[in-house]
């Protein structure tokens, strides 16, 4: 397998080996190409954006990652092993933690219970012992409430941990559940669009939030963003996306330099 | 007329508060066995958006096969094990046969779905256990049959061996679910699966295991309901009947509220037997049972549309 030595980012930071490789996926949907041919991989530890204008592909990408779409033709390589089709649920149970672009959360639930459901994977108590609250059960869930109470913490979030969801504005549910995903404790963290719809004050919390995460737990972060600014600034690297088809991949710096980039989001004739 | 019915009653239940001791403890008896019902379609409701029409028919198909299997010569408490294993076998063929196929649909469909469940399991246990009426293998189980006699304030007050059962194993049972849902993740998952299916995915709830396991709870409270009301009444159809009292329960505790079911219960369980006995009896010559609890909720709804403990929509426009 090529390139899984780890590399230093521009200030300095050392990134680990692959963590997850795609290789030359395709998706259509009936006779519509929504991804053509596209390989790129993801390294431990790094934050990696997924761009392009509207309609380039970027959220079934996304959606291919955690499993919500299986891809026409390619692979997709997890840790050294080719990933077979598998449901959602059970990427999940992986280590593969995402958010939505339209906010899913358990409305009618609190933030603390919206944020424990992010621990279901990590369950392993059988249901009888659960039913009845019984030695491994009640371990695992004072266990969890505690790495629970941690990520509420860490997302500065105690204030409104028994507020209903539902009563929450627009930016704090998507703060909640970035803490969802957190909960987890995963291997990938999908970020589908995390800043989209907030102000310039939310916008600038929630990017130190996604730097925060991965500089205190490490986790290997995989975001797709609209706002050019914000993702030039965030990321390591940057796969960048038109109609479908890969345009341009590395850092920051680089994309922002190359002419195929600069054409597809000022506009040129296709 | 108006003395009747504002000044009578009060004044009855006063003068022989041992009486009234007793009817409220009737009420308390029918009151818990509804909680136990509506929770069964709460949870349904909740995990999954399909008011589950079946849930009538599940208590007589439970009760059906604890009496038919003891008939073949099984002992009561083998048979029982056995039934609980052929309510879990249905949950099981439910969701694959039924809602595995139709995710996604629209509600009403589903609906329609469970009410095919229920002619299914109509037909299917008058094949196999034949339409007759049964006994309940009460004695057979160890409940006990008898009853105690108090004299509270040198009055009367009959407590039937088999009520008090009944409402200590209802009451535990309420009890358990109402920890399980709560504080432990698999209870989360069932509550979080109704709310967004999305979001329960990609956090690694499998919409299958939570179907079966709702469904199997509710076979087991449907099981415990149909020897409850099995032992009063005899095992038949009509004891399908006793699922659609807990509809009014639903309506007064919203169809999305745990503890709206069971305070919910409760309250039509006693209100609906105080009713009978001071009111109903005297003034509108009885049998006022049947339809009190449907009264009472609409009387509710007019008031508060969603229910005593539902949600309130509010529309954004």
């Amino acid at each position: 397998m090529k390139d899984t030595e780890g590399y230093v980012t521009a200030d300095g930071r050392q990134i680990g080996g692959q963590l997850m490789e795609l290789k030359n996926i395709t998706l259509k949907f009936g006779g519509v190409t929504a991804i053509s041919d596209i390989s790129f991989d993801i390294h431990e530890g790094e934050i990696r954006a997924i761009i392009g204008p509207n309609g380039a592909g970027k959220s079934s990408m996304l959606n291919i990652i955690s499993g919500f779409y299986t891809p026409t033709e390619g692979e997709l390589w997890y840790k050294g092993e080719k990933r077979p089709a598998m449901k959602p649920y059970e990427i999940a149970r992986m280590g593969v933690a995402r958010t939505f672009q339209n906010i899913a959360l358990f409305e009618g639930m609190t933030v603390l219970d919206n944020v424990m459901t992010g621990r279901l994977t990590h369950m392993n108590a059988g249901i009888g012992a659960q039913a009845l609250w019984w030695g491994k059960a009640r371990d695992e869930e004072m266990e969890n409430r505690e790495k629970v109470e941690r990520v509420i913490d860490f997302l500065e979030i105690q204030n409104i941990r028994k507020t209903p969801v539902g009563r929450l504005p627009y930016g704090l549910k998507k703060r909640v559940e970035l803490a969802r995903a957190l909960a987890a404790e995963p291997s990938i963290l999908l970020l589908d669009e995390p800043m989209a719809g907030m102000n310039v004050e939310e916008k600038e919390d929630m990017s130190r939030f996604i730097l925060d995460v991965n500089d205190e737990f490490g986790t290997t972060i995989c975001l797709i963003e609209h706002d050019m600014g914000v993702v030039m600034d965030l990321s390591d690297r940057v796969v960048v996306m038109d109609y479908g088809k890969k345009i341009g991949d590395g850092p920051p710096d680089e994309v922002r330099n190359n002419q195929d980039v600069i054409d597809a989001y000022l506009g040129v004739p296709h | 007329m108006l003395k009747d019915i504002f000044v009578t009653p009060f004044a009855d239940m006063v003068a022989a508060p041992d009486f009234l001791l007793q009817v409220l403890w009737e009420g308390l008896v029918s009151g818990i066995l509804y909680a136990l019902i509506a929770l069964g379609f709460v949870l349904i409701f909740r995990s999954s958006r399909i008011f589950n029409f079946a849930q009538g028919i599940m208590v007589v198909f439970a009760a059906l096969t604890l009496v038919g299997l003891h008939s073949f010569g099984i002992p009561a408490w083998i048979a029982v094990v056995l039934t609980l294993g052929v309510m879990y076998v249905l949950a099981m063929s439910i969701e694959r046969v039924v809602l595995r196929p139709l995710v996604g649909q629209p509600d009403i469909i589903l609906f329609m779905a469970t009410i095919g469940i229920t002619l299914f399991l109509i037909g299917g246990g008058e094949i196999i256990f034949g339409g007759e009426n049964k006994v309940m293998i009460t004695e057979e189980l160890g409940i006990p049959t008898g009853d105690s006699v108090l004299e509270p304030w040198g009055g009367l007050l009959i407590l039937q061996h088999l009520d008090i059962t009944v409402v200590v194993v209802a009451a535990a049972l309420v009890a358990v679910l109402l920890a399980f849902l709560n504080y432990t993740q698999m209870g989360r998952a069932i509550r979080a699966l109704g709310d967004d299916h999305q979001a329960a995915l990609s956090v690694g709830i499998s919409l299958q295991t939570v179907w079966v396991l709702v469904w199997f709870i509710a076979g087991i409270i449907a099981l415990v309901t149909g020897i409850a009301w099995g032992a009063r009444a005899g095992v038949s159809f009509a004891l399908e009947v006793i699922a659609y009292k807990a509809l009014p329960v639903l309506m007064l505790g919203g169809l999305e509220s745990i503890t709206g079911a069971i305070i919910g219960g409760l309250m039509i369980g006693l209100l609906e037997k105080l009713f009978e006995i001071y009111w109903g009896q005297p003034l509108l010559g009885g049998n006022t049972e049947t339809w009190f609890a449907f009264v009472l909720a609409l009387v509710v709804l007019l008031f508060r549309p969603q229910g005593l403990f539902g949600e309130k929509i509010i529309e954004r426009v």
